[in-house]
């Protein structure tokens, strides 16, 4: 359960660019839910993702991951509890290292292996072995391969084992599929939606496309400067066409004003 | 003979020097020049307790000493944002201090009667003078890199390498990246001050200007080896700056025995290894653009 109350950050603060990315932001995401969040650039949705993973803590506000505080955890410490994805398919791995020694990286600290055994045992090549097969994408005879080898869709899919092998509280996709051909964009979505449902994680993910926004996931959130101003779920979102959300994604929600349909706050 | 007893001697106990280089500029990729003063650092520690009656002390205390010096570059990179060279060199130089007071506020510090390694084992095998020599740096050089190939192989160890592969990975993975950096930052130098340790007992005396140009020296084997045996694994890495520490030794050996140079010039034939070294991939990356843009104009 993710809860974030009045989360507000200003970047550049007491200059003529200071932006509020973040204002008073309230969020509630319960156990099990698949979020897609849209909004337009400078919305704010990396910032959440940001203040949520600890990449900077917030000016002001709480943020509360499965009834822990952890506003001000340092990054690395809730690692351990929110499994990460970004846009660049590179960054999610180490390339000068091989398939199983990355996945063995997030292996053994999900699993508070002890620092000095031995990283890659013959019972986690088996359970790698498997985990990468369901990926369907050949990297189970390639695991002694280094992994700045693979293709983009390869590294990504790879990037989604090691940051999801721990069943995190919280998977937060930061438009993970953008960088990607649509072949592969399409596969990697198809696994993140195979991952999530398999091992029954609550997750949210940032993307730019609304027609995947409706059709993935759960509950859909549309920010614009800081604020929550959409928040679909159930039957509402069931309804929701995406001609409807791409005027209201191009107003900023304004369009909400005259419909009064849809407010969160 | 004499000749190449003497460099695979050498070779051995830079050999440490080198695996210490390794760790810094190729597992954790960043340039560190604290290795010049941590290596007098061990140099001195190990002398002034030779002197003191105590020379498998002084090379366990060398050691600590050298993890000390990079623990405190490592800080000073990560708590204080310092530049890494420039934390680096302010360690280094700071370390000059330091060494002259272990050496007794003197340049220099003869171990002649004075108990090391080498006389005690001597004593126990008499007669074999330099089979001993050899021994010693073998077992050391040996003992050292049979200890970093298995760290690196550990849990921790995957962290360090990813730390130096990715750093934003490292830091979305619930890993320490300011820790990693400190702890890689001591096990390098304390490898380096393993080797001046060691090199001050083989020689019989400690000088104050033995660190200069070590920085370079570990980085000419490190890619003298890599240059035999390829960029592989860590594993083969380790074994081929060792390899690397035994070559460069033997080409000094061989250059200065030749006459090729004076003595006084090995630190900047040195460098111009280092320096070739480098060059090699760019020059073939230059030459194979222009043997393609000659073969298009021709086609054309």
């Amino acid at each position: 359960m993710l809860e974030m109350k009045n989360v507000t950050k200003t970047f550049l603060k007491g200059t003529p660019d200071e932006q509020t990315a973040l204002d008073n932001f309230c969020l509630h995401v319960e156990d099990g839910e698949f979020v897609t969040v849209i909004g337009s650039n400078g919305a704010g949705k990396s910032t959440m993702f940001n203040a949520i993973g600890g990449s900077f803590f917030p000016d002001r506000g709480k943020i509360q991951l499965g009834g822990k505080d952890i506003t001000f955890l340092p990054e690395h410490r809730r690692a351990l509890m929110i499994g990460r994805l970004f846009q660049d398919p590179m960054r999610g791995s180490a390339p000068d290292m091989t398939i199983e020694e990355n996945l063995a990286l997030a292996f053994s600290r999900k699993n508070g292996r002890h620092a000095l055994g031995i990283g890659i045992k013959r019972s986690d090549r088996d359970f790698f072995r498997s985990e990468l097969r369901a990926l369907d994408m050949g990297l189970e005879d390639r695991m002694g391969t280094r992994v700045g080898l693979l293709s983009g869709g390869q590294r990504q899919a790879l990037s989604l084992i090691m940051s999801t092998v721990g069943a995190p509280e919280l998977l937060l996709l930061d438009e993970h599929t953008a960088a990607l051909d649509p072949a592969a964009a399409e596969k990697i979505m198809r696994i993140t939606n195979d991952i999530i449902a398999r091992r029954g994680l609550t997750a949210m993910m940032v993307t730019h496309n609304v027609g995947t926004a409706l059709k993935t996931g759960t509950r859909t959130i549309m920010l614009d400067r800081g604020k929550l101003i959409l928040d679909l779920s159930g039957e509402e979102r069931g309804k929701m066409t995406v001609a409807r959300l791409m005027e209201l994604y191009a107003h900023g929600g304004k369009a909400l004003d005259t419909d009064r349909m849809l407010f969160t706050q | 003979m004499t000749l190449a007893i003497g460099s695979l001697q050498l070779g051995l106990i830079y050999g440490i020097l080198a695996l210490g280089i390794f760790i810094s500029f190729r597992i954790l990729n960043i340039p560190d020049l604290t290795a010049d003063g941590s290596f007098t650092f061990g140099l001195s520690v190990s002398a002034a307790l030779c002197a003191a009656g105590h020379p498998l002390a002084g090379m366990l205390l060398g050691a600590l000493a050298g993890a000390l010096a990079g623990a405190v570059t490592g800080l000073l990179q990560t708590k204080l944002e310092i530049h890494p060279i420039l934390a680096g060199i302010l360690t280094m130089s700071s370390l000059y201090s330091v060494n002259l007071f272990v050496l007794g506020s003197s340049p220099n510090l003869s171990l002649i009667n004075c108990a090391t390694l080498f006389t005690g084992l001597n004593a126990l095998m008499p007669g074999n003078r330099e089979l001993v020599k050899t021994l010693l740096p073998l077992i050391f050089c040996g003992l050292s890199a049979a200890v970093l190939i298995w760290f690196f192989r550990t849990n921790l160890g995957l962290c360090i390498r990813a730390t130096g592969n990715n750093e934003n990975m490292v830091r979305a993975s619930s890993i320490n990246v300011a820790g990693m950096k400190i702890l890689t930052l001591a096990v390098s130098n304390a490898f380096v001050a393993l080797s001046g340790a060691l090199l001050a007992q083989y020689q019989g005396y400690a000088d104050i200007s033995s660190g200069i140009g070590m920085v370079v020296v570990g980085l000419a084997s490190v890619i003298i080896g890599e240059t035999i045996v390829g960029h592989r694994s860590v594993t083969l890495g380790l074994i081929s700056a060792v390899l690397g520490s035994v070559i460069y030794r033997f080409i000094i050996a061989l250059a200065l025995e030749a006459s090729i140079f004076p003595a006084y010039a090995l630190r900047v034939v040195s460098a111009v290894i280092v320096v070739i070294a480098l060059a090699v991939p760019v020059a073939r990356k230059r030459a194979y653009d222009r043997g393609t843009r000659k073969k298009a104009q021709r086609d054309a």
